[in-house]
């Protein structure tokens, strides 16, 4: 079943993607189809099952607080679209 | 017999008795790629200069007399995945076109404590996401076995670069299947460890909990000299493991006496090949006659390991992907009105079709109202998948079965039917889920001249008896030394 236009153009919102109006067709069938194919887990009783989050359970895995040196400004700059070797760059956020 | 037709771990013999030099064997590598990458297209950037200038350092030192580590003048080709200082890393996206790392993964740190040669960078499906390297910004990937048809993927390039003898060997990432899916395809053996083994520390996120560096080779023992190379606990990944690397180079080539082999029936059931069956059920045969029982194990919940892998994976996907927001690194779209609409602007132009439909499943899966009905449901699917292979492994020691369901399928077959594309990675993903160590190895052909891989997974950290019994198996056999074009 495909998912609703407004769906998935709200779901695009959420991600912060622009999509093209073919995209959202596109998706709209798509998306649709592999929520019916995972709707398969329905199948299963899990109201008994801990979910598991990560394949190596580990908790609280601690280290020493030890100063160490931190990527220097410049390189962490260096890929950035638009910087003026101190900041990063961005378009006006408050407006008027 | 030239030097492109040795494995690493012969190649590692000769540098290492004087017999040849590094130089040399960069050279081979680079007229190789010169030669066939053009029609192959399994790299993205090629450094030759920087290589031929690590291995001239290494003969040196060599020369001198000073000891050298497990790799001393090894080529060594990267997943585009993978950060190096200084080289270009673009996971094969527009996203990250340009994009120049400023500092080294942690196996990367590793490979070069190792003395290897860090060859070059090759193509994958974008940000990982994908089995046939159609998903690459730049260009597929073509299966040296016929070039009409896809390597697999993600880890595209790094599997067809080894196949095509372009590299002896490379290192991928597997999350669904991406190291030992390629492998199958392209007739060379590749290597999931188990999660934790390895430092992700600059292999770039696609699934957190899923994701795991690996080793391409031609045969088993220069995987598993990689892999020594590469394990081991870096406090800059929390999730890798502190416990000792055991030498798997040493021990690789020891039989295994009373090995106990599971195969699961449901494996060979509808949707597999019936030469990739075949293959499969005579490669068990093998392990008989050399003395190991073999068993029927079940794995219940199998059939659910797709549905639950695409639920969890996209869902970290849309968490990881979020930080492309075209301010700190990566592309930034010229036309937008405000902030918000740079980020949407810049992602939708810089990410491809399926980055962007796993983007969005993720995102719904996670939204307000259905949290509960898919990403949690998922991950409790995912304990009841690990808790089958916990009851398996009571009984055997490692589980047989195939890679994939069918051998190469062409360029473009499923390119627009993305869940049937989904649909190739049936038998590798249930490791990841799970998180266990599984490995990929050649075990015949079809009758078109494909090749066909034999998967075999084990219990965690348990890497050292998935590459004996490998071994044991490749020791009777010469599958693993039959290549492309002769």
């Amino acid at each position: 079943m495909a998912l609703p236009l407004d769906t998935v153009k709200k779901v695009a919102g959420l991600a912060r993607l622009q999509l093209t109006d073919t995209e959202i067709e596109m998706f709209s069938q798509q998306l649709g189809g592999i929520l019916d194919y995972v709707a398969m887990l329905d199948e299963l009783d899990t109201s008994a099952v801990e979910p598991m989050v990560h394949a190596i359970e580990l908790t609280n895995v601690l280290r020493d607080d030890v100063l160490a040196p931190s990527l220097p400004r410049a390189d962490a700059l260096q890929n950035a679209p638009k910087q003026d070797g101190r900041y990063f760059l961005v378009p006006a956020i408050l407006e008027g | 017999m030239g030097l492109s037709d040795l494995s690493a771990s012969e190649l590692l013999d000769q540098l290492q008795s004087g017999a040849v030099s590094s130089r040399e064997v960069t050279q081979a590598c680079l007229a190789a790629i010169t030669v066939q990458d053009t029609a192959v297209h399994a790299f993205l950037h090629v450094d030759a200069a920087d290589a031929l200038q690590q291995a001239a350092a290494i003969d040196e030192r060599r020369v001198r007399g000073e000891s050298l580590g497990l790799l001393a003048g090894l080529p060594v080709a990267l997943k585009d995945v993978l950060c190096q200082q200084g080289q270009p890393a673009t996971c094969a996206s527009k996203m990250l076109s340009g994009f120049i790392p400023p500092y080294d993964a942690h196996v990367v740190t590793k490979l070069k404590q190792a003395d290897a040669v860090l060859l070059g960078r090759t193509n994958m499906d974008e940000f990982a996401m994908g089995s046939s390297s159609e998903n690459s910004a730049f260009g597929v990937t073509r299966n040296p076995w016929d070039l009409s048809r896809i390597p697999g993927g993600s880890s595209s390039g790094s599997a067809a670069a080894v196949a095509a003898r372009m590299t002896p060997v490379s290192l991928g990432s597997d999350t669904g299947g991406s190291i030992r899916q390629p492998a199958g395809l392209c007739g060379i053996v590749g290597m999931k460890p188990t999660y934790g083994r390895i430092s992700r520390y600059g292999l770039i996120a696609y699934a957190s909990s899923l994701d795991q560096i690996g080793p391409f080779g031609t045969d088993v023992r220069s995987v598993a000299t990689v892999l020594e190379a590469i394990s081991g606990h870096d406090p800059r990944d929390s999730t890798s493991v502190n416990q000792p690397v055991p030498e798997y180079s040493k021990s690789v080539d020891q039989p295994l006496t009373g090995l106990k082999i599971g195969i699961v029936p449901e494996h060979f059931s509808a949707g597999l090949d019936t030469e990739i069956a075949a293959a499969v059920k005579s490669a068990i045969d093998v392990y008989r006659s050399l003395g190991a029982e073999v068993r029927e194990v079940a794995l219940p919940h199998a059939k659910y390991c797709i549905a639950t892998y695409y639920l969890i994976a996209c869902s970290e996907a849309s968490s990881n992907l979020s930080r492309y927001d075209g301010i700190h690194y990566g592309h930034r779209a010229t036309s937008f009105k405000n902030l918000n609409e740079m980020y949407a602007a810049s992602r939708g132009e810089g990410f491809g079709a399926e980055v962007k439909r796993r983007i969005m499943l993720g995102t719904y899966a996670l939204s307000t109202g259905y949290y509960d009905q898919y990403y949690v449901k998922a991950l409790k699917v995912r304990r009841l998948i690990r808790q089958d292979f916990d009851a398996a492994f009571q009984q055997v020691d490692v589980i047989a079965g195939p890679v994939t369901p069918t051998a190469a399928f062409a360029i473009g077959e499923k390119a627009n039917d993305p869940l049937a594309m989904y649909l190739s990675d049936i038998y590798t993903i249930s490791a990841n889920l799970a998180g266990l160590p599984a490995i990929s190895l050649p075990c015949g052909f079809t009758t078109g001249g494909l090749p066909i891989g034999l998967q075999l997974q084990g219990r965690p950290f348990d890497e050292d008896r998935v590459l004996r019994a490998a071994r044991m198996y490749e020791a009777t056999t010469d599958w693993h030394t039959r290549r492309p074009n002769g």
